[in-house]
């Protein structure tokens, strides 16, 4: 039995088919997040360095990694909606952008945090955050073009082509800004010294495992949210039966 | 009418801009106005020391060569947007791309080559060595064209939007980075006794890298907005 | 490890619990927007329809 893939690339079957997943994502994540968070506090070993002041690292790491692939995951569908007009794609990138903007603020809230008992001083200009900040100006400037046109269409087309040279752009500035910091600040202490114990790694993936699940639930709920806003005027959003109440 | 050659349009493009600014020449100085009057606020906050000035000076002509070329931006194709001429240009028969590079080059020749040229200026305002100087002005001019590139395709994404100027700024600014530092960074290895070719080199690699891409993706841009 | 020594985290208590609490507050919020938002839609779906029906 064949399933027809593009069966669900129509708002209307999608907004279903979405509604029913959430759910599989949301309290899986949830249950993740507990149990990553006990491994990390209970299970792994105080580190020998740092003591506890590590343990931040079972959020920071996460953060950082959804941070940077959600924004190419976001120029994926960007891309997607641009070439092949797709408009679920298009309303699927605009669902992530805020995601991913709070992933990289947790990032650097978290960076931070870990920076004063570690090094000393709220904000390091270590390229890792620097890139991280900038990546947050990419995810902001998106909203904010996004925000700032009305004609639904136009707006994700313009975004999409943003978020496009965006993602071109961010191995540039990557590795212009750590060639910028190992030229100014030499070797900076880096943030993973010690080698990883077991509980940390397996903690540290629970948690990454939650906040991918967290994401997609999340994101999931705010493109139905704009598949309603911008078929508001069609037949079947009409039909449903949580509008007919 | 002869057949108009792809440089020929990008000549007529050019000199057409040119005219035009030249018509308002208050809009070309503004921008350089802005940028002498940033970079001489800077001793004014920081101090006036002459060693701290000279290892600022590479920074901070630099940052305030990222802010003077955003101001300008908005006004790259407002203009023929309000007035219609964008439309014709869009349906003439000649490619597109190569008149956006047309007026990349043309709003590049107006905010970017003045703070080439000024540059030198400014430099000994900041107590700059002389060989500081001139790679200063051999970065900002590989620099500049690419921020003109950037800008161009801000400008295109924000054509008509309130508070587009602005919006251009923010969406901009982040892309740019990358020359910021190589451009900063080729003053400042002068001035540490160092060679500066290898940030020299790379700026010549977005430049290039920019000029093959930008046309073409601010060409798209243009048509997104003028839909 | 007793209560008071697992939130006392070794003097790095502020550092730790000053991240995930705002790693949780900010997930929170985003939860609460999101919901939000999807009320939003709805009854203003629920609104068009009624004004639609007379």
């Amino acid at each position: 039995m064949a399933i027809n893939w593009f069966k669900y690339s129509a708002p209307s079957t999608f907004y279903g088919l979405a509604g029913k997943l959430i759910p599989w994502f949301a309290w899986p994540a949830g249950l993740l997040f507990v149990a990553g968070l006990y491994i990390g506090f209970f299970v792994a070993p105080t580190d020998a360095i740092q003591s506890e002041a590590y343990r931040i690292i079972f959020i920071h790491v996460p953060a950082s990694i959804l941070s940077m692939f959600l924004y190419l995951i976001l120029a994926g569908y960007a891309a997607l909606g641009l070439i092949f007009k797709t408009r679920l794609s298009s309303m699927m990138a605009s669902a992530l952008a805020p995601t991913g903007a709070l992933f990289a603020f947790i990032s650097l809230w978290t960076g931070a945090l870990w920076g004063k008992p570690m090094w000393g001083a709220w904000w390091v200009w270590d390229a890792r955050l620097t890139s991280e900040l900038i990546l947050l100006f990419l995810y902001l400037g998106f909203i904010a073009l996004q925000a700032s046109i009305e004609d639904p269409r136009r707006a994700d087309k313009a975004s999409a082509l943003l978020a496009i040279v965006g993602s071109v752009n961010v191995p540039i500035i990557y590795y212009s800004v750590q060639w910028w910091n190992t030229l100014h600040q030499g070797a900076t202490i880096k943030m993973t010294g010690t080698s990883m114990h077991v509980a940390m790694q397996q903690g540290m993936f629970m948690v990454l495992a939650a906040c991918w699940l967290y994401a997609i639930a999340v994101a999931l709920t705010r493109v139905r949210s704009i598949i309603l806003e911008r078929e508001a005027n069609t037949q079947w959003v009409k039909e449903l039966q949580e509008v007919k109440q | 009418m002869s057949r108009l050659s792809v440089f020929g349009l990008l000549g007529l493009v050019i000199r057409r801009d040119l005219l035009l600014a030249m018509r308002r020449r208050a809009d070309v100085l503004t921008t350089l106005i802005f940028f002498v009057m940033v970079v001489s606020l800077f001793p004014l906050g920081v101090g006036p020391e002459p060693d701290m000035l000279r290892k600022m000076a590479g920074g901070v002509l630099w940052v305030a060569a990222l802010l003077a070329s955003m101001l300008s931006l908005p006004r790259m194709f407002s203009a023929d947007h309000i007035d219609g001429t964008l439309e014709q240009m869009m349906l003439a028969p000649q490619s597109l791309t190569m008149m956006v590079l047309g007026k990349i080059v043309a709003h590049w020749m107006l905010s970017g080559l003045p703070l080439v040229l000024i540059a030198p200026v400014l430099g000994l305002q900041f107590d700059m060595p002389a060989d500081a100087i001139g790679v200063l002005m051999l970065a900002l001019l590989l620099g500049t064209p690419v921020l003109s590139m950037i800008g161009a395709v801000g400008a295109a994404l924000t054509l008509g939007l309130r508070g587009g100027g602005v919006l251009v700024s923010l969406l901009v600014l982040p892309l740019t980075i990358p020359v910021l530092i190589f451009g900063a960074g080729a003053v400042e290895a002068v001035s540490g006794g160092m060679d500066a070719a290898s940030n020299l080199s790379l700026l010549g690699a977005f430049l290039l890298f920019a000029l093959v891409f930008s046309p073409f993706v601010a060409a798209q841009a243009l048509r997104i907005s003028m839909e | 490890m007793t209560m008071s020594e697992f939130f006392y985290m070794n003097g790095y208590a502020f550092y730790v619990w000053g991240s995930y609490g705002v790693t949780l507050l900010v997930l929170l919020i985003e939860i609460a927007m999101v919901r939000h938002r999807r009320q939003l839609a709805l009854r203003q779906l629920r609104l068009m329809n009624e004004s639609g029906d007379e």
